[in-house]
Formats: C-alpha cells, sequence, structure tokens
C-alpha cells in the first residue's frame, strides 16, 4: 500500500514535537501493513459482526417529518457500546497489539469514547488508561463507572477547562513520555496523521453498510446524506463512501449551541478560522491572537473547538456543506424521535436530526439519509434536567 | 555578521565554559516583573536566554510551565505584549543570544512571514516552535531564515538516523537536545549521559547542542557538558522559584540570582 498522505489539500498534517514523530511513523506503518493484512481484516470483520452488531439496520422513518420526502436512519445507536465509537475503536486496539504494545492511553469528554476504549482494552487484554476533564468526570459519573467496571483507570484531568481539549492535551503529554509501551487511542477523525485516515478507514463501513442498503431499498442513491459533526469521526464515516457520488448531497451539522452570534457554539467550521491546534491543520475556534477559544454545546460529544481535517477541506472544496443547529432544536429533535419513532437519540445524532427535520420541510421527494450515531440512555439525566418530566418542549414534527 | 549565538559559543569555548540557559515563560506572573526576572538572570550569569510566549494548550510541557502559561494569560499578555517586553530586553542587552520558544497556533494567527520578521525587529536570534518537526517546517524555515532569524530543531532521544541528519543540517545556532522522553518539568529527571547522540549530532555538524528537559541541578548541567553538550537548558526549576515566591518580589529576585549562579558555575570546567 503506498504511503498515505499527511494532508486534505492544505489541511491536517503532523503538528507534534518531534519526540512524537516516530511513534506516529510507527502507527502509520502498521496501519498500512495492517490494511492489507487478510489476517488483520478477518479479525478485525469478526469483531464488528460477532462481538459489535455489525451490520446495523437502516430504518426508515413511519411517522417523522412530513411525509413528502423518506427519511431514513442508519442505526449506528444499535451497536454495542451504543455509538459509532465502538468501530474503529476495536481496529485501533487490534492495531495496539499488533504494534506490541500493551497500554492504551485515551481521552474522552462524555465519556463514550472512553467507555468504547474500556470494552475493548478488557476484550482484548490491554490496560487502559482514559484522561477525563475533571468537569467532566463530575457530569458524567455512569460512563466513569462504566470505564472502571470494564477495568479502565480514569484519570480526572484539572489543568486549563478541565474538559476533553484538556483531556485531549494531557494524553498528548503521557503519550510523549511512554510511547514505547503505550498507543494513544485517539477518539476522533482529528488529531495529528495519521488519526484522521485511520478513523476514516476504520469508520466507512458505516456509509458502505448505508449505500447498499438504501440501494437495496430504493434502487437508487439517497438525495441526501447528514451526519452530526464534532470532531468528526461519524460523519467521515458516513461520508467516505458516498464522497465520489456527486449526485449525493453531503451535509455535516454543527452545534450552533446557543447560537452562532453567542460566543457559546461549537461550530469550528462555520465560525472557526484557520489554524493548528492538536497536530492537525484546521479550523479552529481561537481569538484572534491564536489562543484556542473554549467551544461549548449541549452535547458533550460536539463539545471541541476544532474539526478534523478532511471535513475543513470537504467544507473548503464545497463538496460537503456544514449546517449548525442549536441546543433547543437538538433538543426538539431529540423528543421528536422518541415520540414519533420510539427512538431516544444521542443529542449528538439529534443534531444532524434537526437538520434533516428541516429540509424535510423544504423538499420533496427526496431520500434523506441520516447517521444516526449513538442512543441517547447517556443522555437521559441531563436532558431530564434541562426539560423536565412534565414539560416535554416544543413538538418538532 | 557572526550571530550572537555563534560569537557566544566561540568564547565560552576560549574559556572553557558551557552555556548556561534558562528559560521563563513572558509576562508571568506579569509584563513587569517578568522584566524583573529576565533581568534577574542576565545579571546573575544566564549565557542565553529562551523565551516562552504563553499559549492556551502547550501539549509539550508538564504542569510547572502549564501553570506560568496560565499565570501570564490571566494578566492578559499577548504576543504583541511579550515582543514589546522582548524589545525592553534586547535593550537591555546587545549581546545576549535570545530563543524564542512557542506553539505553531501563535505563528499561524500572525502570519508566518509577518511572525518573523517581527521577531526580527524585536532582537530574537532564534525561534523554536514546539509543535512542528523538521519534516513539516519547510515555510517556517524558510521564512525565518529570509528575516534572519535562527530556526532551532529539538534532536530527541529516539529520532532515527535520517532524522537526526535532518535536524543537524536545518538547525541554525544551536540545537536543541532532548534529555528525555516526556514533558518538560522536574518531575522525571534529565537522562544522563547522552554521548552518542551528541556525538552523531558532530558528525553531522550540527549546531551546538544545548541539552534540555528535566535540568534542575549543577550536577545536571556538569554531566551535560562532560557528555559533550555545549551547555544546559533550564526551564522548569526557574519557573518552580518564580511560582514559589509570588507573594514576595525581592525573595524571588535574590533565590532566582543563587539559583543562576549556581548553576552557571557548573558550566566552568575547572574544577
Amino acid at each position: 500500500m503506498s504511503k498515505l498522505s499527511a494532508y486534505f489539500g492544505e489541511f491536517g498534517g503532523m503538528f507534534v514535537p518531534e519526540l512524537l514523530v516516530p511513534a506516529l511513523k510507527q502507527l502509520e506503518a502498521a496501519f498500512s501493513d495492517a490494511m492489507v493484512d487478510p489476517s488483520f481484516q478477518d479479525e478485525f470483520q469478526t469483531l464488528l459482526n460477532e462481538y459489535a452488531g455489525r451490520p446495523t439496520p437502516l430504518t426508515l422513518c413511519r411517522n417523522l417529518g412530513t411525509g413528502n420526502n423518506k427519511i431514513y436512519l442508519k442505526r449506528e445507536d444499535l451497536l454495542h457500546g451504543g455509538a459509532h465509537k465502538t468501530n474503529q475503536v476495536l481496529g485501533q486496539a487490534l492495531l495496539t497489539k499488533r504494534m506490541g504494545k500493551s497500554q492504551v492511553i485515551a481521552e474522552t469528554g462524555a465519556g463514550q469514547h472512553g467507555v468504547a476504549t474500556a470494552l475493548a482494552c478488557a476484550l482484548l487484554g490491554l490496560q487502559c488508561r482514559v484522561y477525563m476533564g475533571a468537569k467532566d468526570v463530575e457530569r458524567q459519573q455512569p460512563n466513569v463507572f462504566r470505564m472502571k467496571l470494564m477495568g479502565a483507570e480514569v484519570i480526572p484531568v484539572h489543568a486549563g477547562s478541565g474538559t476533553l481539549k484538556d483531556a485531549v492535551n494531557e494524553a498528548m503529554r503521557d503519550w510523549s513520555a511512554t510511547y514505547e509501551d503505550s498507543h494513544y487511542l485517539l477518539g476522533t477523525a482529528a488529531g495529528p496523521h495519521p488519526f484522521p485516515s485511520l478513523v476514516r478507514e476504520f469508520q466507512k463501513m458505516i456509509g458502505e453498510e448505508a449505500k447498499a442498503q438504501v440501494l437495496e431499498n430504493e434502487g437508487r442513491l439517497p438525495d441526501t446524506v447528514i451526519a452530526c459533526v464534532g470532531g468528526g469521526s461519524n460523519a467521515i464515516g458516513m461520508f467516505a463512501d458516498f464522497i465520489d457520488e456527486e449526485s449525493v448531497a453531503l451535509v455535516g451539522v454543527e452545534p450552533a449551541g446557543k447560537g452562532l452570534q453567542t460566543s457559546e457554539h461549537g461550530a469550528a467550521i462555520n465560525k472557526g478560522t484557520k489554524g493548528i491546534l492538536h497536530g492537525a491543520h484546521t479550523f479552529i475556534m481561537q481569538d484572534k491572537v491564536g489562543q484556542i477559544e473554549e467551544s461549548y454545546s449541549v452535547s458533550a460529544g460536539l463539545d471541541y473547538p476544532a474539526v478534523g481535517p478532511q471535513h475543513a477541506h470537504l467544507a473548503e472544496t464545497g463538496r460537503a456543506t456544514y449546517e449548525a443547529v442549536t441546543d433547543d432544536e437538538a433538543l426538539d429533535a431529540f423528543q421528536a424521535l422518541a415520540k414519533h419513532e420510539g427512538i431516544i437519540p444521542a443529542l449528538e445524532s439529534s443534531h444532524a436530526l434537526a437538520y434533516a427535520l428541516k429540509l424535510d420541510k423544504e423538499v420533496n421527494n427526496q431520500i434523506i439519509c441520516i447517521n444516526l450515531s449513538g442512543r441517547g440512555d447517556k443522555d437521559l439525566a441531563h436532558v431530564y434536567n434541562i426539560i423536565g418530566s412534565n414539560n416535554l418542549g416544543s413538538d418538532a414534527s | 555578521m557572526i550571530s550572537r549565538y555563534d560569537s557566544l559559543f566561540q568564547q565560552l569555548s576560549e574559556k572553557n565554559e558551557g552555556a548556561f540557559v534558562p528559560f521563563v515563560t513572558l509576562g508571568d506572573p506579569d509584563l513587569d516583573t517578568s522584566f524583573e526576572i529576565v533581568k534577574t538572570l542576565i545579571d546573575n550569569g544566564a549565557d542565553a536566554l529562551e523565551l516562552g510566549f504563553p499559549f492556551s494548550d502547550p501539549i509539550a510541557d508538564g504542569p510547572t510551565i502549564q501553570a506560568a502559561n496560565i499565570r501570564a494569560l490571566e494578566h492578559q499578555v499577548t504576543p504583541e505584549d511579550c515582543l514589546a517586553l522582548i524589545q525592553r530586553i534586547r535593550n537591555y542587552d546587545q549581546n545576549i543570544p535570545i530563543g524564542l520558544l512557542l506553539y505553531s497556533n501563535l505563528v499561524m494567527a500572525k502570519g508566518i512571514t509577518p511572525f518573523y520578521q517581527d521577531c526580527a525587529k524585536a532582537g530574537i536570534d532564534s525561534v523554536l516552535i514546539a509543535d512542528v518537526p523538521v519534516h513539516e517546517s519547510k515555510p517556517f524555515r524558510i521564512a525565518a531564515v529570509e528575516a534572519g532569524v535562527s530556526p532551532i530543531f529539538v534532536s530527541p532521544p529516539n529520532a532515527d538516523d535520517d532524522t537526526v541528519r535532518e535536524i543537524a543540517t536545518r538547525t541554525r545556532g544551536y540545537t536543541y537536545l532532548l534529555s528525555r522522553a516526556g514533558v518538560t518539568g522536574t518531575e522525571t529527571q534529565a537522562a544522563l549521559p547522552q554521548n552518542k547522540l551528541i556525538e552523531t549530532l558532530k558528525l553531522y555538524h550540527a549546531a551546538p547542542a544545548l541539552l534540555g528537559f528535566g535540568i534542575s541541578q549543577p550536577l545536571h548541567v556538569k554531566q551535560a557538558i562532560a557528555a559533550g553538550a555545549a551547555g544546559a537548558i533550564c526551564g522548569s526549576a526557574i519557573v518552580k522559584i518564580i511560582e514559589n515566591h509570588l507573594d514576595d518580589k525581592q525573595a524571588l529576585y535574590s533565590h532566582l540570582g543563587e539559583f543562576v549562579k549556581e548553576m552557571k558555575a557548573a558550566t566552568r570546567f575547572s574544577d
């Protein structure tokens, strides 16, 4: 296999201390070898099918929306672990073993990537330590408990704002001291090369399956494919196999938080500027001198002040468009899907859904395919605190 | 014109001494105190200076220097403020080599070419970008050299031979020799000696090596020089002194002065 490109147009790269370059190059080499090694592919596929529950179904909504379009949900919420995260974590955990390393480091925001990493490490006999912002540790106790049940060590990070960005910083610091025995299992399609490519390759079955499923049901490709974007792993997994299908519109949905006109959002593509964070040249949220700003979203999984470099490139070239959805719109979509289809989506995925419901009002006879990247069990307490049990918000349909 | 680094290393070698190079974060804890701190370093024998711009996400730094970054940022210290501070330091001492150490996004936000032009104007001799490894450095090092600023590269203990050669070729002024893996800080001591890597760098005609990371005692400085380094860089141990004396500036300057004198004394071969 030819060497992977570190860049997507001007975006990407490997902006890390020289000390981490050998570890990233080792990972790149192990990944390139694994991708053409049938025994690796067999093992990965077996785990995906028999442990994680692939392929996931594609569900046609019966009640949601105007009825003028067909709205399909790619059901990553049904995957073991409750979200698409499990796909790529299994791939990276297998790579860890392939590199002869016994320890895994991960960062987590809401805890979903931490939980996915913990389950893969339990399964494959790897030591696991997860860095998590101290504030997030407090907010996400059930996930902290899940990780610990599965044998992971959870290390609270007090530095900075005590959230995901700081957990990434701390994981990179740990890795720079321990790279000989440890693999940094980055949780999204961001960060330094080769992570954006590697995570895409380990997530692209989402789009491959969805494409085949839509073709089988409809005899044609979808008109629009929609996914939420924080770092962008579920979206790039969903988009990858559609990028060359020019008739298919790709829409990424960023968190507008309390509104794009406020400072409280996480819309790095819509409102950010070019810069370097966590190893990649991409769109980031920063002040005018280059200090990184705090992001915000009701959905912890989208609360990140940068975006994967391939999304930056898809946005810059116009191949994909990036919309933004507020907390309130996402909360409405969250309730609408529960009420009309009996599915409680993750708050992250609710952003994709909220945009789909807007689109549904504007077009006719379209096939709209949404990546329902995770389920909402983890968000129940949080949503309960916001809307209460008796005051169910306005009905999105 | 001979560079300040070249003339420093020449003078030191004539005196049979190594270089002692302290690091501090600019604007820590505030701009005026920071100027007094740097003046204290110079007055007590620092041979060159490494100065950091505060950044929100310093991934190569341990807890001590992270805290220094936060203190400076809490005082709203900007890169412009830091450049003005460096200009004051340059006016105070015309000859001391001044190295800047920072993270890439601060360079990108200014624009690569204007950034290096500003550095040259402020009297900065070298720039090390902590998160730009040599293979990503082309636009940075070209702009640096055009502006008359030396690009500095880090030679880590784990680099392969091709990378060491590339680093040796690209670095100007001095080579930042990493004593060990990990981040900055005295929590993990320098791993010494580093004879082999120093020999390899000399073989490739790299600029003189200054050893950094985990240098906190005169013994470390001695060992670094004995192993063939041209000197040692000491950051967290200095910043720790600042952190411990935030409420008493006179004690801060006197402790700093004492420490710098001891560390500088360890660079002399006579004993």
